[in-house]
């Protein structure tokens, strides 16, 4: 890529591909915030064709007005942080666990990747039903085997519950990409550690973490981008009762449930500025991580 | 204090035995080297010591007492590895704390005794920088430092200098000989470099295939070994040996005769040959010379000036009293 010529024919053949990428981020961001700002509620026969009224910041206020947009905000974040820290705690674990030579590690290690592929709707319904159902679930037999009233899961411990149920969807992906960190550690360096007279729970803190800490920023940028936005688990579960509505199950409600394009619109713009500040607080806690 | 006793020590991986029965004793202050052909056991044979792998059958006894079950961290060893092994997240300083910190030594002596060790090592200036920002030499000196300030009962190396350039490696040669010297610790230094061994070694031990084959001095290897493979591996160039009719004429199966005990001359000599590829070094020249009595060419040294065209004609004239004699067996007579 040296010449001038080489330059702009790279150029002229990348070209596509970012108009492409482009038109595709700012053609809905853009209608996202042209629709904020106007009043548009098809069923009252507001319509693209008629014209819709400006109404300037008047969908924002309402937006955070709503009684139910703190309690969204908080349960996005529980959800969230709740995940970041069991699939980060248990994906050490469990790759540390996976790194020990063992008979059948191959089956083992495809096994424990095997929640990944299962589509979000599929792994909620399955938890809902065979798992978290208060009569008929494997944990309610477990519950009356030793005794007690069986537990309803998905209504008396909501968010747990839809928190374990989106730890065990994300849990492979930390596993694995901790895994292969785990593998590209020096094994010298451990043994140097272990010579120098550190335990095995000193090696692993004062050596394997700090090993890790790209690989766990990773992970936790990577999921926090994903988790911000997960739907299909509430959809299929709580359907947002029990103080499980996340801002994008809230913007789905006012869009499709209340029919007002325009306040959902303005809650979109509130999700990306949400996003946003996770992102930031996030780079300043574990961005450096990723130099050097 | 580092006297290190091996009793029948042996070393098995599954059903391979890489270290058959093994006695070996290491003195107190010696420099010892481990040297032999690559997959030796050479480096087995060290981390058998350092406790890192577990022995199959036998004893290990430092300082008198037996530590055969005792964990790597209470042997009182430091070993120094071939990868350095630096802890890449930490600063030069704290590399070098990483022993002390984990043996709960005192912050005051800590730092005494870090200065102590960048002052002899050159790392004052760098001890607030990472690894990753030194050069392979400043990381060798790093390893080496960590393995200093623990005041091991003995250091073991293993295969230090191997990913340092030819340069660097006589330095450090050097400095780790004059450490030697200062500290008059134990040492177990594993090579694979014979030109090491020679140069740093108060003793070396001779391995192949998990077998010592010689044990001494460097000048008694070099002038008495023990048998053909050692007399082929020390030295460099190699000791010409010849087999056949040639050995049989001084009652040996194989005759071994140092480059340096060869006269070669265009005139007169015992043995005939023509000339192939001469080195020029300055201060030798080493000829390869062709001859019927081995399938390798026979290298000789002679002095600086001397000049040969390739293709001539030459006799050789073996120096007598310089002539090994090895058995069929391969064992040295007499």
């Amino acid at each position: 890529m040296a010449t001038q010529h080489s330059r702009s024919a790279a150029r002229l053949m990348m070209a596509p591909a970012v108009v492409l990428l482009l038109g595709w981020m700012l053609i809905p961001l853009s209608m996202t915030l042209f629709f904020s700002f106007k009043k548009y509620l098809p069923l009252r026969g507001d319509s693209m064709a008629n014209g819709l009224e400006w109404v300037g910041f008047a969908n924002y206020t309402r937006f955070v007005g709503s009684s139910a947009f703190w309690p969204s905000v908080q349960a996005t974040l529980t959800i969230v942080g709740g995940v970041l820290i069991i699939t980060v705690v248990l994906g050490v674990l469990l790759a540390l666990l996976l790194n020990q030579p063992m008979w059948g590690q191959g089956v083992v290690r495809i096994l424990v990747i095997a929640p990944f592929f299962v589509m979000p709707t599929v792994s909620a319904l399955v938890w809902k039903n065979m798992f978290m159902d208060p009569t008929n679930g494997l944990l309610a037999y477990l519950w009356k085997f030793f005794g007690t009233e069986p537990i309803a899961w998905l209504s008396q411990a909501s968010l747990p519950s839809l928190i374990m149920i989106v730890s065990w969807q994300w849990l492979p992906f930390a596993t694995l990409i901790l895994l292969t960190a785990i593998q590209s550690l020096d094994g010298e360096q451990l043994e140097a550690a272990e010579m120098d007279g550190a335990p095995s729970i000193k090696r692993f803190w004062f050596i394997v973490l700090p090993h890790l800490s790209r690989a766990i920023t990773i992970v936790i940028l990577i999921q926090t981008i994903f988790l911000l936005a997960i739907f299909a688990e509430i959809f299929v579960t709580t359907g947002g009762a029990f103080g499980t509505k996340t801002l994008s199950y809230l913007i789905f409600q006012r869009v499709l449930e209340s029919q007002n394009v325009g306040l959902g619109s303005a809650g979109g713009v509130y999700a990306i500025i949400l996003a946003n500040i996770v992102a930031i607080f996030l780079m300043r806690i574990v961005g450096k991580n990723l130099d050097a | 204090m580092g006297q290190i006793q091996l009793n029948q020590v042996t070393k098995s991986f599954g059903d391979v035995q890489v270290i058959p029965p093994l006695d070996l004793t290491i003195e107190d202050g010696e420099f010892t080297v481990f040297v032999g052909p690559s997959g030796c056991g050479k480096s087995t044979l060290l981390r058998l010591i350092a406790g890192l792998e577990d022995i199959t059958s036998g004893h290990i006894a430092i300082d008198g007492t037996d530590a055969t079950d005792v964990p790597p961290a209470k042997r009182g060893l430091a070993m120094v590895f071939q990868s350095y092994a630096l802890y890449p997240h930490m600063s030069v300083r704290k590399n070098i704390a990483f022993p002390m910190r984990m043996a709960g030594i005192d912050q005051a002596e800590q730092n005494r005794r870090i200065d102590a060790a960048a002052k002899a090592l050159n790392l004052t200036d760098y001890l607030d920088r990472r690894p990753g920002q030194l050069s392979g030499g400043q990381r060798q000196r790093v390893a080496i430092g960590r393995a200093i300030v623990r005041e091991p009962a003995a250091f073991l190396f293993d295969e230090p200098l191997s990913n340092l350039d030819a340069a660097l490696r006589v330095g450090m040669r050097l400095e780790i000989s004059e450490m030697h010297e200062r500290l008059k610790t134990t040492m177990i230094y594993v090579t694979h470099d014979q030109v090491e061994a020679m140069t740093m070694a108060d003793k070396i031990v001779v391995l192949r295939a998990g077998i010592v084959e010689q044990v001494g001095s460097p000048l008694e290897l070099y002038q008495r070994p023990g048998n053909t493979f050692v007399a082929g591996f020390i030295g460099s160039p190699k000791m010409n040996l010849i087999e056949g009719p040639e050995a049989a004429k001084h009652d040996a199966a194989t005759i071994g005769i140092r480059p340096e005990h060869i006269d070669i001359s265009e005139t007169e000599g015992t043995w005939q040959g023509t000339v192939g590829v001469s080195e020029h070094l300055g201060s030798d020249t080493f000829f390869h010379i062709q001859s019927g009595l081995s399938a390798e060419p026979l290298t000789v040294r002679a002095g600086g000036e001397r000049k040969l065209k390739y293709g001539t004609e030459v006799f050789l004239t073996p120096q007598i009293e310089h002539l090994h004699r090895f058995d069929q067996h391969g064992l040295r007579i007499a």
